[in-house]
């Protein structure tokens, strides 16, 4: 594990530092609600970026919605895009710097909604980024609209009864790495979810794995978590909640590895 | 020099080559698809880049992306793309990134048409959401355009921010001759750019400033590199305004009808001249200021709307009268001398 480099400690330590930030990450107090998983996904994209030596050669790109503040969370150099739009900045970084490694860091509503063109076709050329997907089904900064992921039948301030596809022509719910897979240009696609550690811990080998492949082409990696504050849950509750619901419509699993198949 | 016979937009893209451009994201819209499809076989063979984007909201984002990074990059589009790129383009101008965008103006409002209009002065002087401007270069021959997209990117690099070519069927469809001038390579700061932390700490390209005072200090200081190019980077022509009486005010080539009419009401004794502003931002105020004319007839190929400029730099001591064509009509000699004329016997004041 790496250590913290903090403030100065002193000369006597009473206590041995046995876990701290990852190099990856500063080391600023985020902003994210109790229970949110934004930090644990952030954490496993630095521990990646320590891990495989790459901080020093990475650009990551925020998004707009609850993570629009990463660039002050991440310790590599960071560019903000505007909302859905982080694909289109990241295929021009990788076309104009092809030696540096370039990830996104998107939302639901950042990714499959307002960016939905931005991310089909950045995976059809098969750019040569990493996309972080957190899903959790709603629109969290500006206060718990419907997602393009949001369940059927979930509450959200702009599906008050629930969202319903056939009386109120609400849609449903979008399955990115699914709809992605169905495309002859990515490299890498993978969901897992972030519930519970041994989750985590699986969640951990596909960012790291999306983050190696990079070089050979586009990889996507979409990590199911929750919203405690805009689903009106205890963080505990909403695990299960997101186990229970979640799951079941966003199955986890790696679709596609072109390195398995062999025929890269 | 070598003088080539071509294609305003073809000529554009060569020069943007020559000037070190080595990337170019763009999207298919009539009159400009001779800018991207130069660009996608050109650019391979020195080095560079090319992508056809999914839409110009993408295309904007990319030259975003790119300029991040430090590369010379340019996208082109025509007027309805423009409000499409008009996204990306606050950004590069919010994170000040240097950006160079061609925009080949079509008549509108909406689809309008594809035939030669100034219809996007408004939208490319007085642009998209924030307060902000692009430098803004019209070129009125395709010797011009050439010139002025080498120089477009030394500007978008001196002052960090975007510079708008600004032409029309009549720029990217003529065909001319053109000589590039050998390009001369300037150091620029790069230091700010997000190429990989090693050795210091993580730079940010952002445009987001949530406590208010300090993104009304990123205001000012985006103004005040506004003020300077108003002192420093203002470009206009001046044509027989030496003895002139009345003067026309005219961009892009309709400042070339205007100088075929006035040798004809030269010759009938009447003693108009032209002022041309280049730089539509920063515009060239003081010259239109310091004119001692009866009037000026702002000419254009819109309803009317360089003309407010016009009128803020007279600061109402010259009358400003207009006469516009629009909708891709293009106005002719004859028509500008008969309006003169006709405003020379009646004694318009």
């Amino acid at each position: 594990m790496t250590s913290s480099t903090g403030g100065s400690m002193p000369e006597k330590q009473p206590f041995k530092q046995v876990f701290g930030y990852p190099r990856g990450l500063t080391e600023r107090p985020t902003h994210y609600c109790p229970g949110c998983m934004h930090g644990v996904a952030h954490r496993l994209v630095a521990e990646t970026l320590d891990e495989l030596g790459i901080r020093e050669r990475t650009v990551g790109i925020s998004p707009v919605g609850c993570a629009v503040l990463a660039y002050n969370y991440f310790n590599c150099d960071m560019v903000e895009a505007s909302h859905g739009r982080a694909p289109a900045v990241a295929t021009g970084i990788k076309r104009a710097r092809p030696d540096l490694y370039c990830f996104t860091y998107q939302g639901d509503g950042d990714l499959a909604s307002i960016g939905m063109a931005e991310i089909i076709h950045a995976a059809n050329r098969g750019e040569s980024f990493t996309v972080i997907f957190y899903n959790n089904a709603i629109y969290g900064m500006t206060g718990g609209q419907m997602a393009p992921t949001t369940l059927v039948g979930m509450r959200t301030t702009t599906s008050p009864g629930g969202r319903d596809p056939l009386q109120k022509g609400a849609g449903y719910p979008i399955c990115m790495a699914e709809l992605l897979n169905t495309l002859e240009g990515p490299f890498y696609i993978a969901r897992q979810s972030l519930l519970s550690s041994r989750e985590i811990i699986r969640a951990k080998r596909c960012v790291k794995k999306a983050f190696q492949l990079q070089p050979r082409g586009f990889t996507f990696v979409e990590l199911v978590g929750t919203c405690p504050t805009n689903w009106g849950m205890a963080p505990i509750e909403s695990r299960r909640w997101a186990s229970e619901n979640m799951l079941p419509q966003f199955p986890v699993g790696v679709f596609r590895d072109r390195e398995k198949e062999g025929d890269a | 020099m070598e003088k080539l016979m071509m294609k305003g937009s073809e000529a554009i893209a060569e020069a943007a080559v020559r000037a070190g451009c080595r990337l170019f994201f763009g999207y298919p819209i009539t009159p400009q698809n001779e800018i991207p499809e130069y660009m996608s076989r050109r650019l391979f063979e020195v080095g560079g880049q090319f992508v056809q984007a999914e839409s110009e909201v993408a295309a904007s984002n990319m030259i975003y992306g790119a300029a991040a990074v430090g590369a010379r990059v340019m996208t082109s589009s025509s007027s309805p793309g423009i409000s499409l790129k008009q996204e990306g383009l606050s950004y590069c101008a919010g994170s000040e990134l240097p950006v160079v965008v061609v925009n080949i103006m079509r008549g509108g409002p909406g689809l309008g048409g594809i035939q030669p209009s100034q219809s996007d002065y408004w939208q490319s002087t007085k642009p998209g959401h924030g307060d902000w401007h692009p430098l803004v270069l019209a070129p009125s021959t395709i010797q011009e355009a050439a010139d002025l997209v080498m120089d477009a990117f030394d500007l978008a690099d001196e002052y960090r921010n975007p510079v708008m070519i600004l032409g029309y069927g009549l720029i990217g469809q003529m065909m001319e001759p053109v000589a590039f001038r050998e390009y001369q390579p300037r150091e620029f700061d790069k230091s700010w750019t997000t190429c990989g932390c090693k050795g210091r700490p993580p730079n940010i390209v952002n445009s987001l400033y949530l406590d208010p005072n300090i993104l009304e200090e990123h205001n000012h200081a985006i103004f005040q590199k506004y003020e300077r190019m108003k002192r420093e980077e203002v470009r206009f022509e001046t044509f027989r305004m030496d003895d002139a009486r009345f003067c026309l005010a005219a961009y892009g080539t309709v400042a070339r009808i205007c100088k075929t009419a006035i040798a004809q009401l030269r010759d009938e004794g009447i003693k108009v001249g032209l002022i041309r502003p280049i730089t539509l931002f920063p515009f060239p105020e003081a010259v239109f200021r310091e004119a001692r004319v009866r009037w000026i007839l702002d000419i254009e190929m819109s309803m009317g709307q360089m003309i407010e400029d016009v009128r803020l730099a007279v600061r109402g001591r010259t009358p400003v009268h207009f006469y516009g064509r629009v909708g891709g009509v293009v106005p002719t000699p004859d028509e500008i001398v008969r309006k003169v004329r006709e405003m020379y016997k009646e004694g318009v004041k």
